[in-house]
């Protein structure tokens, strides 16, 4: 996977861009995924996704080829995710997915006839408050957290993509996980 | 409240590294202390609660999106596409780039003066004569040379890279060719050898 990874930048860096589309297929959950579970909906979700991708287009140079290409790009969208999450103003779409679910938006909020299976609305209630309190996280836990049981990468990785100390990087993860353990003891 | 440094092992037994000998010190506490125990199983329920969340896919059209943003490629990698694409057509540009190449390097090979073997030529300086009063039978090729005719040339006369004179007695039966420019030359080398191929018809059928 590495292999045609790096295979692919050297198109790249040639200019090659539908090489890089190939990479954008490989990534493009993984890094959606991520984005969506920071910022808690869609649209800013895919537009951060989207900036990363093409930050790294642009930057494709200075990318060092010895390193894992996704360590590189987790960084550009973690670090973008965290810039849009100071930014941030309260706004709400109508239309924006409710955080945590999927294909549930805020019209469905709207007490409606028809209703859901029991299970599936739990689940989806659940997933709901988890998003909900991973979103109330400080940003510098959130990544960590995010990084770490999200996006299922090693504490030594994590410390690189966040391009802390491993010590840093496991004090967040213990105090994002307290901060989480306090809001969903008695879920 | 439970000690502080009980806290601290089950975070470390929550990032995989604990060594036996404190997962056994943690364990120990945890079977006497209905607290810990109830904090470590929240700290662990409340992992499985995050993993647990639904992995998100990226929308369809996202890949296209990434590309319709990126700034324009450059002019070589499309030129390499396209020849990637259009195999034959790359062939075809290819045998004419080599078919002019081959010609020319024979072009710039014959810069030697020649001329083709009849017994009543004279020739003098690169200049190659048809005396007065003879009559040359077959076709008379020159090149980088001059040719004078005097006399008769019973057959067609060319002339590569030089000049010819046709005196007014001189007489030639078939037809005069100068080829001085390169292009020229290329065009009485396909002309000639077009002739070549209807030639070996003519004598089959013959």
């Amino acid at each position: 996977m590495e292999a045609i990874v790096k295979k692919r930048i050297k198109q790249v860096i040639k200019g090659d861009q539908d090489a890089f589309g190939e990479i954008v297929e490989i990534y493009k959950n993984s890094v959606y995924h991520l984005c969506y579970r920071m910022l808690g909906n869609s649209h800013e979700a895919e537009d951060i996704a989207q900036e990363a991708f093409l930050r790294a287009y642009v930057n494709i140079k200075s990318f060092n080829q010895d390193l894992k290409f996704s360590t590189w790009l987790f960084r550009i969208a973690t670090n973008l995710c965290i810039d849009r999450i100071r930014k941030k103003k309260p706004d709400y779409y109508l239309d924006a997915e409710v955080a945590g679910t999927e294909g549930l938006t805020m019209y469905s909020q709207i007490p409606s006839d028809t209703e859901l299976p029991e299970k599936e609305l739990e689940s989806l209630e659940l997933q709901e408050t988890v998003q909900k309190e991973i979103l109330k996280l400080p940003e510098k836990y959130r990544s960590a957290i995010v990084l770490k049981y999200i996006e299922d990468l090693s504490l030594n990785e994590i410390s690189e993509i966040l391009d802390l100390p491993l010590g840093t990087v496991k004090t967040r993860i213990h105090r994002g996980r307290e901060a989480l353990r306090q809001q969903l003891r008695y879920v | 409240m439970c000690p502080e440094q009980i806290i601290e092992l089950m975070h470390e037994y929550l990032d995989d590294e604990i060594d036996p000998a404190k997962e056994r010190a943690l364990r120990e506490h945890l079977r006497g202390c209905k607290d810990c125990e109830a904090l470590f199983n929240e700290l662990k329920k409340s992992i499985a609660f995050v993993k647990s969340m639904s992995h998100m896919q990226a929308p369809d059209d996202f890949t296209a999106n990434v590309l319709a943003r990126l700034p324009k490629e450059k002019k070589q990698v499309l030129m390499a596409r396209w020849l990637k694409n259009h195999p034959i057509m790359s062939a075809a540009s290819l045998f004419v780039v080599l078919m002019a190449g081959s010609l020319l390097s024979t072009w710039n090979h014959e810069r030697e003066f020649s001329v083709s073997k009849q017994e009543n030529l004279v020739v003098e300086n690169n200049t190659v004569i048809v005396p007065e009063g003879e009559v040359v039978k077959g076709d008379v090729l020159v090149r980088n040379g001059t040719l004078r005719i005097e006399g008769e040339v019973q057959g067609d006369v060319t002339v590569i890279n030089g000049e010819q004179y046709l005196a007014s007695a001189g007489r030639v039966t078939g037809e005069i060719e100068e080829v001085n420019e390169v292009f020229d030359w290329i065009w009485y080398h396909m002309k000639r050898t077009a002739k070549e191929v209807v030639g070996v018809f003519d004598t089959e059928t013959k």
